[in-house]
């Protein structure tokens, strides 16, 4: 079976998707994902020519509203549920390392 | 209390002549979860004391005569927002989450007069067909405790079967709904794509993704269906036609109806009572004055791919919002935001939820976006194609739901193609975004065996017609599993 995708491929699309894969958990990862690639090809035996793509099902079309902000009074709900706060603000780590260790 | 014997129709009854106040009902029906969900383990959160002062408070209204759902214990999936309740979507990265607001279906359903108990188990963001996905627990097939329960909605459609409520709300984004309602011999409807609002559902893949009833039987379902069904602002995908009453057909039978049964749904792979319970369903229909033939669905066989493609894509997409910034888990000692976002998302999602976001990463990275996802987008025309050719001819699809009975817990999750291959019979129907039914019709060795009624668009009336002509002249939704406890 040809390879479809390698683990420097598999590593390439976490990082993509903010995700880490661990060194060992790395051939796990790409056998199970290089199998599934592969069933995704058996689709270029369809004869798609000229045929539009389906993104949706739905039967609404350009649906509209006024653009108006709503206030729902759930400002401490809202901080409840984050990690750390501080004066009624979400509050994160540096946004940039200063420590130069993680390049 | 269990509710083995009972329906909407005989509960609200007792409700109604006082037999029983909605107080006592939700206190002896929370008893009953107490003495059962322990083998069970369909629950991820029981709130005793707000169902209780729901209750009370449905009493001191006093019961609604023409609303069978007043003072109706409930269950809801973990992945539909709860106001004040803790919603997880069975994952560690919201361990800790409590909404604010209620989904749409679930605010509609209390407006109703029901009482939410608890939020039931599923796969990690409804990833999976077995509910072993959960990061919590596995629950355990009513039927048989060393088989899983299907999925993702397995706590939803366990908890049915096993007594413990009457009514439960499932998602069904590939077969979510229709397969576990198949494992656990209940009834299980996904409606139509637009039906009812995703409002307040977390996301997986949004353009499959619909919210429906699992009930013991087909007119409860019915009567849940009218709850919730109906247009939202807050879901731009929600439909604006007018809903019928689900129920006012049920009694019409299926004499004169067209049903047509794909020849590629019974092909290789399906084990053998399950294509009998087809074809027996088939004769009952027959029997009952419809007429039934075998139709065709040629691009069935490539539905496997094309869903993991768009369903992985929209997840990968919708999964992003998990940061751990605004809520859900945060990883500790990290050096900056990137380090802050990977760790987050690294120690807050299992495996299986990683494979799909990276399948759905790398079909919309850059290089392969035509040869994947435009390639399956294109595939789902045709997969539609198909279904609108045999609907000009047949009112309704009849076909199995799930290509075998309930299997052992642990014998599937170490091969995610395998998994994945048993999804081949329901994800067509979220592709064209169909209304489909799951309604008990078998059994193969002790353990249930659902058959699948498929409709056109928004033709649910049909397929609750049907459904309730099939089960007024059999009896596979009266048998009960052998339980421990109070059976």
């Amino acid at each position: 079976m040809t390879e479809k995708i390698s683990e420097d491929q598999v590593k390439h699309v976490a990082g993509l998707a903010k995700l880490k894969i661990d060194d060992d958990q790395l051939p796990y990862f790409t056998t199970q994902l290089d199998k599934i690639i592969g069933l995704f090809e058996t689709l270029s035996e369809v004869d798609t020519e000229g045929v539009e793509p389906t993104s949706s099902v739905t039967d609404q079309v350009n649906v509209m509203r006024e653009d108006v902000a709503e206030d729902w009074h759930q400002q401490q709900a809202l901080l409840d549920n984050a990690p750390d706060t501080q004066d009624g603000y979400i509050r994160t780590p540096t946004i940039i390392d200063e420590s130069g260790e993680n390049e | 209390m269990n509710y083995f014997n009972e329906s909407l129709t005989s509960i609200h009854e007792k409700l109604v002549t006082k037999e029983i106040s909605a107080k006592d009902l939700t206190q002896e029906t929370l008893n009953n979860i107490q003495a059962v969900d322990g083998e069970i383990k369909a629950f991820l959160t029981v709130d005793e004391a707000s169902a209780v002062k729901d209750a009370e408070q449905i009493d001191q209204n006093g019961i609604d005569a023409d609303n069978g759902l007043s003072g109706i214990p409930v269950a809801i999936k973990d992945n539909m927002l709860t106001k004040g309740m803790k919603t997880t979507a069975a994952s560690k990265i919201l361990e800790n989450f409590t909404p604010m607001f209620d989904a749409t279906a679930v605010e509609k359903l209390k407006s109703f007069g029901t009482v939410t108990l608890g939020k039931t188990n599923m796969d990690e963001f409804a990833m999976g067909g077995s509910t072993e996905n959960s990061a919590f627990k596995v629950t355990h097939n009513p039927w048989d405790t060393t088989k899983v329960p299907g999925g993702s909605s397995g706590g939803s459609a366990a908890t049915v079967a096993a007594g413990e409520v009457l009514v439960a709300l499932g998602s069904d984004t590939g077969g979510s709904i229709r397969q576990p309602a198949s494992f656990n011999g209940v009834v299980g409807m996904k409606p139509t794509y637009g039906r009812v609002s995703r409002w307040g559902l977390i996301a997986f893949g949004s353009s499959l993704d619909q919210i429906g009833p699992i009930t013991r039987n087909v007119q409860d379902n019915a009567t849940v269906l009218n709850a919730i069904a109906g247009h939202d602002q807050h879901d731009l995908t929600s439909s604006t036609k007018e809903v019928p009453d689900f129920t006012s057909t049920l009694n019409n039978g299926v004499k004169g109806m067209r049903i047509g049964i794909p020849t590629e749904f019974m092909s290789q792979g399906l084990d053998d009572d399950v294509k009998q319970t087809v074809l027996d369903a088939a004769d009952e229909f027959r029997k009952l004055g419809a007429t039934v033939e075998e139709v065709s669905l040629p691009h069935t066989k490539y539905g496997v791919a094309a869903y993991y493609i768009i369903s992985s894509s929209e997840a990968s997409s919708n999964l992003q919002r998990f940061d751990g910034i605004r809520y859900g888990r945060r990883a500790k000692d990290v050096k900056n935001l990137e380090d802050l976002y990977v760790k987050s998302r690294s120690e807050g999602f299992g495996d299986e939820v990683k494979r799909r976001i990276m399948l759905g990463t790398f079909s919309l990275s850059a290089g392969f976006y035509d040869a994947y996802f435009k390639k399956a987008a294109q595939v789902r025309t045709l997969m539609n194609n198909d279904f609108a050719k045999v609907f000009k001819d047949f009112d309704l699809i009849l076909a199995p739901t799930a290509p075998t009975p309930a299997y052992g817990i642990g014998e599937d999750v170490s091969d995610p193609m395998t998994m994945y291959m048993n999804d081949v019979l329901t994800l067509p129907v979220n592709l064209a975004g169909l209304p489909g039914m799951s309604i008990p019709a078998g059994f193969s060795n002790g353990l249930p065996v659902g058959v699948q009624l498929i409709g056109r668009p928004y033709d649910e009336l049909s397929v609750y017609q049907a459904g309730n002509a099939f089960e007024q002249d059999t009896d596979f939704n009266q048998q009960t599993p052998k339980m421990g406890g109070t059976n």
